[in-house]
């Protein structure tokens, strides 16, 4: 890693300027992680008074439990939707905007703001729309002969929260997009066109294919998002249910660890998570590696 | 352009506003809805025009509440929000400008060392280590306080590697010339660096106020006692807390209250926001 070619000479002040950030650090991130860790190898008796080592058997156990296995699905299911519908309507909204001239400006601050409303108050936003006494989309479901009933139906509840989480999302995909497009050289595309190449082929052939790295950063950063950032659609709205339909793997950690109060199942879920984590930001660095030479 | 398709662009706006009328939508419904008197939700379906009791509704969520519905009044719990939003953005953007400086300015022993540890945080969420860290909250005393509420967030990896990258592009001579005139790091940090910077810490501002407005996992573990409330998880309390059916016009009264300020920000400062957004993340 570089410094400047001339810097400062001073033995004590760099270590003050950092003690703040590392001090924090530590504090918080570093020594809680380390906790995750060891908890996440011991047991306490139901009264906490004695705990015992038992290595890997908090992992061992959940995986033999189904609904930690099925949390891992629902997560699966829950975080694939919610990036494939909000990247593409967003990518949709950013090709349209780009080929606006005027109207640019006035499309795009409409399409920013919802970045700015946080995941819970969106989930009850949504949460409020498909209320089924009271709200809009029941309604008019009920018209086409569809029941929607979120409070019973897993499959309703599940619908609900990845419209909710897509929906907050789509300005952060939109901008990225958008600034992806106005990358691209206008001379390829007219060269494209002289070529006598439509609309669509242009698309999918130069367009798409060069919007590729976007593409992909925002892919991880929206799984991150809707593994991690969801909680508060999933806490403020369905609460993991109906029948652990919506129970998300952060959510389940929450609830294990404060309601459940079973920390050495709880550490051991912090732990999973964190490598997950981890690998998508490897993940993400790689790939930014190998951008730089492409 | 490079054709002149009439038709395309006319598909194309209808898109936009069918996209513009999603995104709108629900907060639409929101403001309708705390209009509305109490009973208006006992009658079903709600109706899509504006009621005549809005500015009832919002007077009495922020000065009175409702407390037998769990909603004390949103007034102190705006505040709150304002002073954690405040404090985590503020509080970043002083501790990572210092650790930028000191990465990029200084050659010392460990300097790869603390990178990593600070390069670490930008890999754990809170979410994913909650448990833990409420405990060494708790052990610190430091539950029910804004102290408590905003410095485990403040650490922040990337407004550190946002400063160190604007620094590393600072002309080399700027730092000659300010040693040939006798001054020292300090001072160059403060007289030449920070106004140079300062467009990055607007930017970075507007990004790290949303963060910690939005906060919400973390107010609701570590806040027992509501005059510490944020508004954000207030929200989920008056949702499920109480009996009877929520009360859907104050609810949206207070969706209402919460969703602004950030959006506000937003609106107002857009260029700065799209800036630190695409920047921060590159």
């Amino acid at each position: 890693m570089q410094t400047k070619r001339m810097t400062f000479n001073s033995r004590v002040l760099p270590y003050l300027l950092l003690a703040p950030q590392v001090v924090i650090t530590l504090v918080f991130f570093v020594w809680p992680a380390s906790q995750a860790l060891w908890q996440s190898m011991l047991r306490e008796d139901p009264f906490g008074l004695r705990t015992t080592f038992i290595w890997f058997r908090n992992f061992e156990r959940l995986f033999e439990d189904p609904t930690y296995v099925n949390s891992l699905k629902t997560t699966a299911v829950f975080s694939i939707s919610t990036t494939l519908l909000s990247m593409s309507l967003a990518l949709l909204f950013a090709t349209m905007v780009n080929r606006m001239i005027r109207s640019r400006d006035g499309y795009t601050t409409f399409l920013v703001w919802p970045y700015a409303v946080a995941p819970a108050i969106a989930g009850v936003l949504w949460w409020f729309i498909f209320n089924p006494s009271v709200g809009i989309m029941p309604y008019m479901l009920k018209m086409v002969g569809y029941d929607w009933n979120h409070r019973l139906n897993s499959g309703d509840a599940m619908i609900l929260v990845v419209i909710a989480a897509a929906w907050k999302q789509i300005s952060y995909n939109f901008l990225f997009f958008l600034a992806g497009l106005q990358s691209i050289p206008q001379s390829l595309i007219e060269a494209a066109a002289i070529d006598g190449a439509g609309r669509k082929k242009r698309f999918w052939t130069i367009v798409f294919p060069l919007l590729s790295p976007t593409t992909f950063f925002l892919m991880v950063v929206n799984i991150v998002y809707a593994m991690f950032d969801t909680f508060g659609v999933i806490h403020a709205t369905t609460e993991g249910g109906p029948a652990q339909a919506t129970n998300i793997l952060v959510y389940k950690v929450f609830r294990d660890g404060f309601v459940g109060q079973n920390l050495g199942s709880s550490a051991a879920q912090s732990v999973i998570l964190m490598g997950i984590v981890i690998v998508l930001t490897v993940v993400q660095f790689r790939w930014i590696e190998r951008r730089v030479n492409y | 352009m490079v054709e002149n398709d009439r038709w395309g662009t006319l598909l194309a706006h209808v898109i936009l506003i069918l996209g513009v009328f999603v995104v709108v939508f629900p907060v639409y419904v929101a403001i309708i809805a705390s209009t509305q008197e109490s009973g208006t939700f006992l009658r079903g379906v709600m109706p899509l025009l504006p009621g005549s009791y809005g500015w009832e509704n919002y007077r009495t969520v922020i000065l009175e509440g409702r407390s037998n519905a769990g909603a004390p009044p949103i007034g102190l719990m705006l505040w709150n929000s304002f002073v954690m939003a405040m404090m985590i953005a503020v509080g970043k953007i002083a501790i990572s400008l210092l650790s930028a400086f000191a990465i990029v300015y200084f050659r010392f022993p460990f300097r790869i060392f603390f990178f990593w540890i600070i390069f670490i945080t930008l890999m754990l969420p809170v979410e994913v280590r909650i448990v833990p860290t409420f405990q060494v909250v708790a052990s610190l005393g430091m539950l029910n306080t804004y102290a408590g509420l905003s410095i485990p967030l403040i650490a922040s990896a990337t407004a550190t590697f946002l400063f160190r990258q604007f620094f590393m592009t600072v002309p080399e001579e700027m730092l000659e010339a300010a040693r040939v005139d006798g001054a020292g790091p300090m001072k160059f940090f403060k007289d030449i660096l920070l106004p140079l910077s300062i467009t990055n810490i607007a930017a970075m501002f507007v990004i790290m106020f949303i963060y910690g407005w939005n906060q919400y996992l973390w107010p609701l573990l570590i806040t027992t006692d509501d005059g510490y409330y944020t508004i954000v998880m207030g929200i989920q309390r008056m949702v499920t807390g109480g009996d009877s059916e929520p009360l859907w016009h104050l609810i949206m009264a207070t969706v209402v209250m919460a969703a602004l300020p950030p959006i506000l920000v937003i609106l107002f400062m857009q260029r700065l926001f799209v800036k630190g957004l695409t920047e921060t993340e590159k």
